[in-house]
């Protein structure tokens, strides 16, 4: 079992066009619903949500000597990350299968990418 | 019952583990079932059948272990080595849609054709360092994300075997497209990809297209060595016929028989079958042109692209007139101005209709789009005769 993280990005150009109102996202979110049942059914289902808008965002470096926080993302993009799934599946092509009903149901483009494992974190650490 | 396994399986490990596996057997069943009529006869047969369970077992599991590791690990390996079943497994895993295109070629390339990667980096006119990062990124992403090593079950399979059958298909034209002498990895890449194809059908003997991918590639390489002559390339039209190669054009018109029998047409089949029609006609003047035609129009109705289009146009213009095919083909200008192959036709068809000026345009435009050294020569030549 591999556990993957399915990331649904939102571009900002695209938010400005959209002119859908929260009615019209109520069958979204019904899919989306529906769609998370079926990853608890199926015992696939890890963790989910969705983001609150980029603009809610704050950004912590405490990469030198002082701690800085700054209001907004990492990086200044047209891209953002708008919600997740993980959920643990047998291989890939589980995981897409998966991400294509997450795709359909959430109406966005979906990222799937493999979480490093403790076995590949041990692997890692005696390949050193 | 030991000796007659042992005679059996040559193995006297196996022969008394199947034996006392049969034993156990008995131990459980007879005393509910009763004793069978020939407790001796049943206790060979029992045990024979676990002895082979046992070697299916180990088989797969070693078999799989060795194509596995092929996938994970960088020594070399005898792909030959590997039973069919597994072959399949690894060409669909090669080919996996989450894989970049340039990395299934360089990956099934790799661990089914068994090239080195010097030599699929000369193939494809890339850095050996460039084409070895390729082929370790596929590998390291086959392995983090967990693609299965597995033929695709029932819904996926014909979308997957299309992918499959694409890789296959884009080494044979990397190998038949390029020049000819000077890159002699490149014409063994044919030879890799008709090898591939033949695996292929072995292991789906009964697929359509795959046969139709056969026939395709077998066909066109009868004809590779007439189509150059002088470093310039000779069109179909102008070839020796003679050099073609008799061997290969038996075995593809077999599968393009084959496949009419199947009844169940695609795309491949159908350019097989055209090829089928130019390589059954003993002289050019014998080309049965309405029946290639009428496939192009089969063509056309199951993969509408405008290259289809333009190819299609040529045959018209031998039953109908050059006019009627020029019009056509002007009609593809948009989709098709960049393709060398399009400006090629209309600078024939121009000069047909007596065009020249308007001729010599579109062999320069024609030249001006291809590097293939050997086009180049034969339509520099071709521009140069004409009149006026």
């Amino acid at each position: 079992m591999t556990e993957y993280l399915l990331s649904v990005h939102g571009n900002v150009d695209e938010d400005a066009a959209d002119t859908r109102t929260m009615e019209d996202y109520q069958p979204v979110f019904e899919a989306v619903d529906r769609f998370n049942q079926k990853l608890k059914a199926e015992g696939a289902w890890v963790f989910a949500g969705g983001l609150h808008p980029i603009s809610t965002a704050t950004t912590v470096d405490f990469t030198s000597d002082t701690p800085i926080v700054t209001d907004g993302p990492f990086v200044e993009s047209k891209e953002y990350l708008g919600g997740f799934w993980v959920i643990e599946a047998p291989d890939l092509d589980a995981a897409l299968e998966w991400a294509k009903e997450g795709s359909q149901a959430c109406g966005g483009k979906v990222e799937v990418r493999p979480f490093q494992s403790e076995a590949d974190d041990a692997a890692m650490r005696t390949d050193g | 019952m030991v000796a007659s396994l042992v005679r059996r399986f040559g193995d006297i490990d196996l022969a008394e583990e199947a034996a006392g596996e049969a034993l156990l057997v008995a131990l459980e069943r007879w005393p509910a079932d009763g004793t069978p009529p020939n407790p001796g006869g049943w206790l060979t047969t029992t045990a024979v059948r676990k002895g082979i369970d046992r070697i299916r077992r180990e088989q797969q599991r070693d078999a799989k272990h060795q194509a596995a590791m092929m996938i994970t690990d960088d020594t070399p390996h005898e792909p030959t080595g590997v039973v069919d079943d597994d072959r399949l497994r690894l060409v669909f895993t090669c080919c996996h849609p989450a894989l970049a295109p340039e990395a299934r070629v360089a990956l099934t390339l790799r661990l089914l054709g068994g090239l080195t990667v010097a030599e699929i980096a000369q193939a494809f006119l890339v850095p050996e360092t460039t084409m070895a990062q390729r082929i370790t990124r596929a590998k390291a992403k086959i392995k983090a994300a967990n693609i299965p090593y597995r033929v695709p079950d029932g819904a996926d399979l014909q979308e997957r075997l299309a992918a499959v059958m694409a890789v296959i298909y884009l080494v044979f034209n990397e190998g038949y497209l390029s020049s000819s002498a000077e890159h002699s990895v490149r014409e063994e890449l044919t030879g890799e990809a008709i090898r591939l194809g033949r695996v292929l059908r072995s292991l789906l003997p009964e697929v359509p297209e795959v046969l139709g991918l056969l026939a395709l590639m077998l066909l066109t390489e009868s004809r590779r060595t007439s189509r150059f002559a002088g470093g310039e390339l000779v069109p179909l039209p102008d070839q020796d016929r003679g050099g073609w190669d008799r061997a290969l054009i038996a075995e593809g018109h077999d599968l393009v028989r084959h496949c009419l029998a199947l009844g169940r047409p695609g795309h491949y089949q159908l350019l097989a079958a055209i090829n089928a029609v130019h390589t059954d006609a003993p002289t050019t003047a014998d080309t049965d042109w309405s029946q290639v035609a009428t496939l192009y129009d089969q063509l056309y109705a199951v993969s509408p692209s405008p290259v289809v289009a333009l190819n299609r146009a040529v045959a018209v213009a031998e039953l109908d007139g050059p006019e009627l095919a020029l019009a056509q083909v002007d009609r593809l200008e948009d989709s098709l101005a960049s393709y060398h192959a399009w400006h090629v036709t209309r600078a024939d068809l121009l000069r047909r209709l007596g065009r020249s000026a308007e001729a010599r345009a579109a062999y320069d435009a024609a030249i001006a789009a291809t590097d293939n050294a050997a086009e180049r020569a034969y339509l520099t030549r071709r521009r140069n005769q004409l009149a006026g």
